[in-house]
């Protein structure tokens, strides 16, 4: 990609509305979580029953939970964690994925066959499933639901992969690079990827969105990661318990997910707007 | 399409297969001592040894996963460790809460989503349409066990119109049951809801433009029966497809509502499953799960080549 397109994509993106309200409120969320990484208003491990329960003040900014911790310094940490698994869980998924599609698309016949076959049968497992055979075999645990999210997103990625990839084969560029003596796989690093890459970058925003949505879901559950690191879906999960007592401990958590996937939802709108003009659609 | 059907069911049938062996193999295979792993480390040496031949683990592992698979077709799941009961009727009994609780939470999802979808198409750029949208990005956006938690605050904690969790069981008379289950299928229904408007909104933008439609206008219809009469019928047959495919979604949906609400159902059962390392109620219900979306899919693959035979010539999958 030359300076030029950079360049061109940037403006086009600044003109684009969801991109730049979904690229602030991303880069806002990596910011809190980088912050997070050397600095909390109290740390999180500090308990004070006194102060439990406690509403928004000028000492504690979002108050405290059911033992005196500090829910604004929870819900950092909680962005980190949730950015953490996510971005693993979508990075097995494409590095799964994309090889698995690319293969498919390349060489057809009982290959392609073979890797649909596998997707249809991973889609019967939505990560909640998986997560619920992984808990049961080996325990919750953070990186149980990172396994979970991240088969979960591997057919994803080999079918996006491998949908855009087949007409590519067909067009003249392939076929003079196959002329030239090319072999499948140059061509496919050398041409498929490149110009596949819009499309999987909008899909990584997409799935890294719902990879959030899964991780608090697991977390509620119980199933994800496990105290004393904080995750907004934990926090969600132990707040009901006090709802008459502290509602507000059940509002932050989940405004901060809610943001959080609507902004990467947004990005994800304004990147298909700026990348690739052709995919724009009657949305 | 006989090739095409015989291909499908077959694919079908080679799916199931593997999902089942899957879960088997993880499930009973990997822990490497099951009984172990349902009774704990430090269980007498007996008591494992009775539950080992009581679930036939000393039996080879693939008679083991054969007779399961027989079990599984003729509905004799075994009996659960922890409950003492014939897990098919757990299953039976839990499905009777999660089915109609699914069912509702589509049929409202449905109600709200095609009206909302076929406006914002009418009205496409103006005031509603763009009023809609933002609806549908932050539906889609609200993770649906958080509206599940926010509508109890509502209507449970505040406004004290509806029950907090629980169900009322169809015993208890039609009305009670329903009343149960309202939040839970509301919370359910959003985001589905959000997703297929903005399905429906796209797909009746694309009929809008065909042919067909302008022929419609052309021959005097106005512009609201062309609307409805033309364009949405037509439109409807993608919004039937995503309803479908969103299936595994709504699944894993029922599965955390569930326990937000304590709802006595399947999904509940998964997790006071795990809990107890009920490892036999574990597995039959995973595999009644996955195996749900892999039929669910196979009927939405058919429906789609049934409407539109294009799609017979082993496109399908694109």
């Amino acid at each position: 990609m030359t300076s030029e397109t950079l360049r061109e994509i940037w403006s086009k993106g600044l003109s684009s509305r969801s991109f730049t309200i979904g690229g602030a409120i991303t880069l806002a969320l990596v910011g809190v979580a980088l912050v997070s990484q050397v600095w909390t208003p109290y740390a999180v491990t500090e308990i004070n029953v006194p102060l439990k329960l406690r509403p928004p003040s000028a000492e504690h900014w979002l108050g405290t939970d059911q033992i005196g911790r500090d829910v604004l310094s929870m819900m950092m940490l909680g962005a980190r964690n949730s950015i953490a698994v996510s971005l693993v869980a979508v990075g097995i998924g494409a590095g799964l994925g994309v090889p698995l599609g690319a293969l498919a698309a390349a060489r057809r016949g009982w290959i392609e066959e073979a890797v649909m076959r596998f997707n249809d049968f991973a889609f019967a497992f939505p990560a909640l499933l998986s997560a619920v055979m992984i808990t049961a075999l080996l325990g919750p645990g953070a990186v149980n639901s990172i396994i979970a999210i991240g088969i979960f997103n591997v057919p994803v990625f080999a079918r996006v992969t491998r949908g855009a990839s087949l007409s590519l084969w067909q067009r003249e560029f392939v076929l003079a690079a196959r002329v030239a003596g090319k072999g499948a796989t140059r061509i496919t690093l050398e041409h498929i990827l490149p110009n596949i890459a819009s499309v999987l970058i909008v899909q990584m925003t997409i799935q890294f969105a719902l990879a959030i949505l899964a991780e608090a879901g697991l977390s509620y559950l119980g199933l994800g990661t496990q105290p004393p690191n904080p995750s907004w879906g934990k926090m969600l999960n132990e707040a009901q318990t006090f709802m008459y007592l502290a509602p507000q401990l059940a509002i932050f958590p989940g405004v901060a997910i809610a943001v959080t996937v609507l902004g990467l939802n947004l990005l994800g709108d304004g990147l298909r707007d700026v990348l690739d003009p052709r995919l724009r659609r009657a949305r | 399409m006989a090739v095409y059907l015989t291909r499908r069911v077959i694919a079908l049938a080679i799916t199931l297969l593997v999902a089942s062996l899957v879960v088997f193999v993880v499930l009973e295979v990997l822990p490497g001592d099951p009984a172990t792993v349902m009774l704990g480390v430090n269980a007498r040496e007996d008591t494992l040894a009775a539950l080992r031949s009581e679930m036939g683990l000393d039996r080879p592992a693939a008679e083991r996963y054969l007779r399961w698979l027989g079990g599984l077709l003729t509905g004799e799941l075994g009996t659960s460790y922890t409950y003492g009961v014939a897990v098919g009727e757990l299953i039976a009994e839990r499905v009777a809460l999660s089915l109609p609780l699914a069912l509702i939470a589509i049929v409202l999802s449905t109600a709200l989503a095609i009206p909302l979808g076929v406006t914002a198409a009418a009205y496409r750029n103006r005031a509603a349409d763009l009023g809609i949208m933002g609806f549908t990005q932050v539906g889609i956006a609200v993770p649906n066990f958080w509206f599940a938690i926010l509508l109890i605050l509502l209507f449970a904690v505040n406004l004290k119109w509806l029950p907090a969790g629980g169900f009322a069981g169809w015993d208890a008379g039609l009305w009670p049951a329903l009343r149960t289950l309202l939040l839970p299928a509301v919370a359910l229904a959003l985001p589905q809801a959000a997703i297929l408007a903005r399905v429906t909104r796209s797909s009746v933008l694309e009929t809008l433009g065909e042919d067909y439609v302008r022929t419609a206008r052309a021959k005097g219809l106005d512009r609201r029966a062309a609307l409805w009469r033309h364009a949405v019928r037509n439109a409807l047959i993608p919004v039937v497809t995503i309803m479908g495919l969103q299936f595994s979604f709504l699944l894993a949906g029922t599965i955390i509502v569930e326990n937000v609400f304590y709802l006595p159902g399947l999904g509940r059962l998964i997790f006071q499953a795990i809990a107890q390392r009920d490892l036999i109620v574990v597995k039959d219900v995973v595999v009644l799960l996955a195996g749900t979306v892999v039929v669910v899919n196979f009927a939405v693959d058919m429906a789609y080549a049934v409407l539109d035979p294009r799609l017979r010539g082993g496109a399908h999958d694109l």
